[in-house]
């Protein structure tokens, strides 16, 4: 069936993948009609999908330094956009996103420009000339353009930090979703998560991520986009959501008006009786709910980090040319789109179905013991994610009164849309396929970092190849199990965690890769204070506000970035300037970079 | 000037054009998120949930290939493609 060359059978390969994952979702429906329980098609979704991801992995395993590290530099534009998102969006963009967007409207929809905006900068500042540059690793083109092993060990440390905060959570995300799944307890729950990670990267290492990445991409993209379509339908708001909810965003705010958004409160006392993690509608849907500062300091930080973080950078690495990581950015960006201009559209559907009086959904309203008696309201309150409280007690659940987990926009709706539960083991496996990209990404650049650059370049650089592969899989695999025993033991939530990390990479990262392409008179010095000084004052800023500081300038604990870049630029450059500047060969080699044509600095490619 | 320096300025003089484009849908819209507000966008919805949601996110899309394609048309020009490969 297949000839020829595994990459240019690719758009073949994929495609009979996405036919036969819709062809098991058709299969699961008629089992579910059949009598097929809900646990069941649960385990099926998510065992199927994981399955094949291994045997991606299996198939991708290689024993070439190369491959293992940049997928051999042959990874097509529009494919490497796929694996990009994939690897970008993670179990909180899955899970959480359109759940803060139905709680916080306008204030939390910086993230969705800042998640986006910020590929611009990777297109423009970072991403061809660093794919040029021929590195492996993001602190390879820091070891290499400002020189010294103190650079590199620094880069190696901001990556590592960044990268590790932003692993936990996802770690944490795949256990959740396997133990609801599977039905087995979190503790447990995590480690199944890992062993499912590990096994798409350990064997093929980039190849292996990149392939099953591309797999998870289609996954999760149909698992978001069918039920939003779906629903829409079903609702009558419209046949295309995106185009057509306008009416639907119009009904949100009268309704809002309605019920007395903002007006009616609760009592400490009364909000003390609900479910920690659950939230009432407090804000807005569409209205500006934040000042223009609170909105672009978020966005700003959330588009800097983005070009900061090296398991996204280093996805660029693996276009066969310069030509082609630009456009790679590109794609990237477009199938990130795709789901991030959905979930607005799925919190307006999800939200106008639960408040509206005149819809059968609808229940706010109604008499608190008949919303009590609704089935899949007993469910997600078992699941503790949904409550209700007759406050009042005038017997009606009243706006106020009701109270719902993030999460269970995503995961909910669909069977209070009253769609089949093939769609919820469907979401089920979207969310897990997020998660583990993204973990999976995040392990891959920690690890190849550790390998590549603190073991092969600055503790011995004579290893073989094969040596170096073999310390790349053990650091894998006890960065993965590091990752899982902090995710079992639950300490932050999913999207602060996630948050963190792009200030954490912003902090110390963003003016050293920057400058050293765009500046060529930043030298070794400018670069280590840049990273240690970046690094230190946004971790002091965030540890200043977690302890009762007040914070200056409205930079809270979500964007302690700015104030961690804003140090590292400025010292960057005057430590820059009272050195000496680079040597020539240093100069030669950033002029070399600004151009595409001829070698890469470093290899073959 | 050199050949490679006459590129580093064009090449320098399209990243200003695309950042201030950047700048402007990412940032510079949302100082008057308030006053947006109130203008009727896109397929109905109000303007500034519209950039939100859709509008911005799309511009950065269309950005990023028009980067594209310019800065191919500088290499081109000065000769510093590279070969072959895509």
């Amino acid at each position: 069936m297949i000839k020829g060359n595994f990459i240019d059978n690719l758009p073949k390969v994929y495609g009979i993948y996405t036919g036969g994952f819709l062809a098991f979702i058709i299969i699961m429906a008629i089992g579910e009609q059949m009598g097929m329980s809900a646990k069941a098609i649960g385990i099926a979704f998510v065992a199927f999908t994981v399955a094949i991801y291994a045997i991606i992995g299996y198939l991708s395993r290689t024993a070439q330094a190369d491959a293992y590290y940049v997928a051999g530099r042959q990874v097509p534009t529009v494919f490497n956009g796929m694996a990009t998102a994939a690897d970008w969006m993670s179990g909180a963009s899955f899970v959480a996103m359109a759940g803060g967007i139905y709680f916080k409207g306008y204030g939390y929809m910086a993230l969705l420009v800042g998640w986006t905006g910020g590929y611009v900068l990777v297109a423009s500042l970072l991403a061809p000339y660093l794919r040029k540059f021929g590195c492996y690793t993001v602190p390879d083109f820091i070891g290499t353009r400002y020189g010294g092993n103190l650079s590199r060990f620094l880069a190696v440390v901001v990556l590592t930090v960044a990268s590790f905060t932003y692993v936990t959570a996802q770690i944490n995300a795949t256990g959740t979703i396997a133990s609801v799944a599977l039905d087995i307890p979190f503790q447990y729950a995590v480690y199944v998560g890992l062993v499912s990670i590990l096994l798409c990267s350990m064997l093929g290492g980039m190849r292996g991520v990149t392939w099953t990445q591309v797999a998870q991409y289609i996954v999760l993209i149909i698992a978001y986009l069918l039920p939003v379509f779906w629903i829409s339908n079903k609702m009558g708001a419209g046949f295309f959501p995106h185009f057509m909810l306008a009416d639907e965003v119009a009904r949100i705010a009268d309704l809002e008006v309605q019920f007395g958004l903002g007006t009616v409160t609760n009592s400490a006392a009364d909000l003390a009786t609900v479910p920690k993690g659950l939230a009432g509608i407090t804000k807005a849907h569409s209205a500006v709910n934040a000042t223009p500062w609170a909105f672009i300091s978020l966005a700003l930080a959330m588009m800097m980090g983005t070009a900061s973080l090296p398991h996204v950078m280093m996805r660029y690495f693996t276009t066969p040319s310069v030509k082609a990581a630009r456009k790679s950015v590109g794609w990237s960006l477009f199938f990130i789109f795709l789901l991030y201009s959905s979930a607005p559209m799925l919190a307006t559907l999800s939200k106008l179905s639960l408040i509206d009086p005149n819809l059968a959904t609808g229940i706010i309203g109604k008499s608190i013991s008949e919303v009590q008696a609704i089935d899949w309201y007993q469910n997600w309150n078992q699941a503790n994610l949904m409550f209700v409280s007759d406050f009042n007690g005038n017997g009606t659940l009243e706006l106020n009164e009701f109270f719902m987990g993030g999460k269970a926009v995503v995961l909910a709706t669909p069977e209070i849309a009253g769609l089949p539960y093939v769609i919820s083991g469907l979401v089920a496996a979207g969310g897990m396929a997020a998660a583990m990209s993204t973990a999976d990404g995040l392990i891959l650049a920690i690890a190849n970092a550790l390998s590549h650059d603190l073991y092969y370049k600055i503790i011995d650089p004579k290893a073989e190849t094969a040596k170096r592969l073999v310390v790349a899989r053990v650091l894998l695999v006890v960065i993965g199990f590091a990752g899982a025993t902090i995710a079992a033991m639950e300490i932050q939530g999913i999207l602060g965690s996630v948050i963190w990390a792009f200030d954490f990479a912003m902090s110390g990262l963003f003016f050293p890769l920057v400058l050293g392409v765009w500046w060529k008179r930043a030298n070794r010095e400018g670069a280590i204070a840049g990273m240690a000084l970046g690094l230190a004052s946004g971790m002091g800023y965030l540890i200043w506000v977690r302890n009762g500081g007040s914070g200056f300038l409205g930079i809270t604990q979500l964007t302690f970035g700015i104030f961690g870049s804003a140090v590292s630029l400025v010292s960057m450059v005057v430590v820059s300037l009272i050195t000496s500047e680079p040597d020539a060969a240093t100069q030669k080699m950033v002029d070399e970079v600004r151009v595409p044509a001829g070698k890469s600095i470093l290899g073959k490619h | 000037m050199s050949k490679q320096a006459q590129h580093w300025e064009k090449t320098r003089g399209l990243l200003i054009v695309t950042l201030a484009i950047w700048f402007v849908f990412s940032i510079g819209i949302f100082l008057f998120g308030a006053e947006m507000e109130s203008v009727g966008g896109p397929f109905g919805y109000p303007l500034t949930y519209w950039f939100t949601c859709q509008g911005s996110l799309g511009i950065f899309v269309i950005l990023i290939f028009w980067f594209a394609n310019r800065q191919e048309k500088i290499d081109e020009e000065f000769g510093f493609s590279e070969k072959g490969d895509d």
